[in-house]
Order: C-alpha cells, then structure tokens, then sequence
C-alpha cells in the first residue's frame, strides 16, 4: 500500500509535498488534482471518501489528508 | 415543493444525437495543462467521447429531425399533439420561442399549446412536471416534450473545466393520461442566491454580447474564456450536488412511503462519472443501477442527459416490461429535482443520430 506522499507525488511530481504545509495556497494542487487524489486514494485504501468531504481544508497538507482517511475508515 | 400526479404516463422517449463525434485525446492538445494531468483526469471523470452540432445547428434542427424520425414510422402523428414544450437553455432566437419554430416547421395544428422553458440539467423532471400539469386539462390527451441543449456553441475550447464534457442533444419525449393510473411522486427545490456557479455572462439584457464580451481571457487557473462563454465553478457544483440530491432522493421515497431497493434504477443526470460514483456511494446505491456512462460516449447534454441514460442503457428493458424509476436532475438555478416515475412496455425508446 503506497503513503499518502508517495500518491501526492505520482498526482503532481514536480512538487515536494513534504515541505509544504498549505498545497493550495502554494499552488501544489487543483481541485481536479484533489478529483484524481481522491480517485487514488479510494483505489489505494480500498474505500470511499464522501463526496461532502472533498473540500479544499481537507487536503490541505498530508495531517490533514491522513485525518481524513482517518474519518473515512482507514485505521490509524 | 412535493407533486403528486396519478393517470399521466411516459409512453415513448427518442433521442437525436449530432453525428459529429470529438475525442478527448484530441482535444486535450488545446488545454493549458500537460497532457499526462488531463489523461488523468480522463480515466476518473471518464470523458472520452462526446457528440457535438456542426457549426450553426439549433435544437430546432435536432427537434424536428427526431419528430419526422416519429411521424414517418407511425409512432407519433402530428394530429395528435395537443402540446409541444420545449426545455433548452440554448434556444435558437430570444424571440419567438423554439417551440414555436419547431411546430411552424412541423405544419402541427393551430389548436394546440407551445411553451418554452428556461432550465438546464433539472429540465428533465420539470418538463415531466409541466406535462403532467398540461394533461390535467380535458383537452390535452397527448404533449410533446423537447428537452435539447446546443451548449457546445458557448464553451471555450481553452477551459478543461467545462469543455471536454460538454455535448449536445435533443430528446423527445411523449406523455399521455394513463387508463392504468398508477402514482407519480416528485420533489422540486431551486436555490437562486447561487446561480453564479453556473452562468454565460454574456448574451442576455444584462450584459450583450459584443467584441468585448468575445475576448478570451486568463481565468487565472490555467483556463480561458471569454464572458460569452459557459462558466461553471465546479467545486461549488461538485458540493452542490453530493449535499443535496442525496436528502432530495430521501425525503421524496419516504414521502412516497418506498425504499431504495424498490427503485430498478436511479436514473441521474449526467456531468461525470466520478460525480454519479460519488452520489452513489453517500447513498448506499449499488454503481449498476446509477448508469454513469453518457458523459464518456456522448457527453453531457444538460436536461436531455436523463432520457439520453434511459435509451442507451434501459431501451429494451423499457419496451419489454415495467421499470421502476427514480429521476433526478440538478444543476444551474440553482434547481434540482427528483421524480418516481413507472414505466410500462414504452412504445418506441431508441436513438438517432442527425443528420
């Protein structure tokens, strides 16, 4: 199973996910890069993530992707 | 606002798609992203295919072409339209309304009602709804509903967000009163203080179209447009759509004292896939009896995409025997509705392609 940093940088690998701590406001992602990390992430954990839940605090940086997973039913 | 209805019933459901198909690999040359982030985003919404008009076709044109398709097979005759209503945001003039043009151009009776209206992806249910309502006078026995979108006409082919799913399409749709009467249940919600998120800017009295208005700018997130342009906020829609179909759906089944698992299949409109996967999930909908696939092989043709899922996924099973359906359409209003609609052995459920 791969981390969340590992699919945030096959979505966007011109970035180093791990040194930024707001990806939108840096411009590290779109809302259709949070669509296809969404995508992945379902495909990945084998889960899916509510659709009311895809919004940008949400993917804000990996704490909060993780938390997210977390909510969704991924064990911590 | 709840509807009940009970001797009205769908008897046969025509489509007319454009011949002129575009491929998304092809088109995603003219985005401003590189290509491995569109192919991306291809496989997630599943846009490969859509149907599009060829330089100055109108729904008139679409519209007509399936009524004579109706009219030469002996499924429709034109004596017996008491009402013709057309739905479309994309009408051929201001002035006079599509509907009339399509009956002048069909030679259609003088007695009989035409009426437009202004909805788009909702149109669908409210176009059902205003033909059941029509059919509750004495001398409407049969109305004809056009719900057609020529919207590939106003989308930028430098905006990712809205152009690869937008196509075009015309379906026609004949209701009556049924002699069998059996219940049809509606839910209509609109919410106008956001009807920003889906907007042409240009065109209307409020700002005209003009050289202005045609200039292509930078949306600022790798998109261009210009205001004549179809703008979507697709976030806001997105959020739209998965907090408020799914208690639409909801109270309108418990309304109609039913259970999910009593529908057949839940016919939505369709934007994209993963939207509809999405809206499938939160309410616990098995992906098979939510269809996704009309964006990917026609497109999104606004309120004409319900009827567009029933044909290409239900004709044989709509003429054959009984369906139990549960409609539901949302988008620009914002509006969105959803109805409990039965139908029984369709007399014709099939698509054209024009020209």
């Amino acid at each position: 199973m791969k981390s969340v940093l590992e699919i945030l940088k096959e979505i966007r690998p011109e970035f180093d996910f791990s040194a930024s701590n707001d990806f939108m406001a840096d411009g590290m992602l779109d809302s259709f890069d949070m669509v296809t990390l969404v995508a992945a992430l379902d495909k990945n954990y084998g889960i899916s993530i509510p659709g009311t839940e895809i919004v940008p605090e949400n993917f804000q940086n990996v704490a909060s992707i993780e938390a997210l997973l977390r909510k969704s039913g991924v064990a911590a | 606002m709840n509807f009940r209805f009970r001797d009205k019933r769908v008897t046969g459901v025509l489509t007319v798609l454009p011949r002129n198909e575009r491929l998304f690999l092809e088109e995603m040359k003219n985005f401003n992203f590189p290509e491995e982030r569109s192919l991306k985003l291809k496989e997630v919404m599943g846009y490969d295919k859509r149907r599009v008009v060829t330089d100055g076709v109108c729904v008139s044109d679409l519209a007509v072409f399936g009524i004579q398709k109706l009219f030469e097979k002996g499924l429709l005759k034109p004596e017996e339209i008491d009402a013709l209503l057309v739905v479309s945001q994309s009408p051929d003039h201001f002035i006079p309304p599509t509907s009339s043009i399509i009956q002048g151009r069909l030679k259609l009776k003088q007695d009989m009602l035409c009426a437009d209206f202004s909805q788009a992806c909702a149109g669908f249910v409210l176009g059902l709804l205003q033909a059941f309502m029509y059919l509750e006078q004495e001398s409407i026995k049969k109305v004809v509903l056009v719900n057609g979108e020529v919207l590939s006409r106003k989308t930028s082919p430098r905006d990712r967000n809205i152009y690869p799913l937008v196509g075009d399409a015309v379906a026609i749709t004949v209701i009556e009163r049924d002699p069998e009467p059996t219940d049809i249940h509606a839910s209509f919600r609109m919410d106008g203080s956001r009807h920003a998120a889906l907007i042409i800017p240009a065109g209307g009295m409020r700002l005209p179209c003009s050289a202005e208005t045609a200039q292509m700018q930078d949306a600022g997130d790798n998109n261009f447009r210009a205001k004549d342009h179809l703008y979507m906020d697709g976030a806001a829609i997105f959020n739209f759509v998965q907090t408020e179909v799914p208690p639409l759906i909801e109270n309108l089944l418990a309304t109609a004292n039913r259970t999910k698992e009593s529908v057949d299949y839940f016919l939505c409109h369709q934007p994209n896939r993963f939207m509809l996967q999405k809206l499938a999930d939160k309410m616990k909908i098995p992906h098979e009896k939510m269809p996704n696939n009309v964006v990917g092989k026609y497109g999104n043709s606004s309120g004409a995409t319900i009827p567009v899922a029933l044909v290409l996924n239900l004709a044989e099973k709509a003429m054959a025997g009984t369906l139990q359906l549960c409609l539901a359409g949302f988008g620009a209003g914002l509006a969105w509705g959803a109805m409990l609609l039965p139908i029984r052995k369709l007399a014709f459920c099939e698509m054209v392609e024009y020209p």
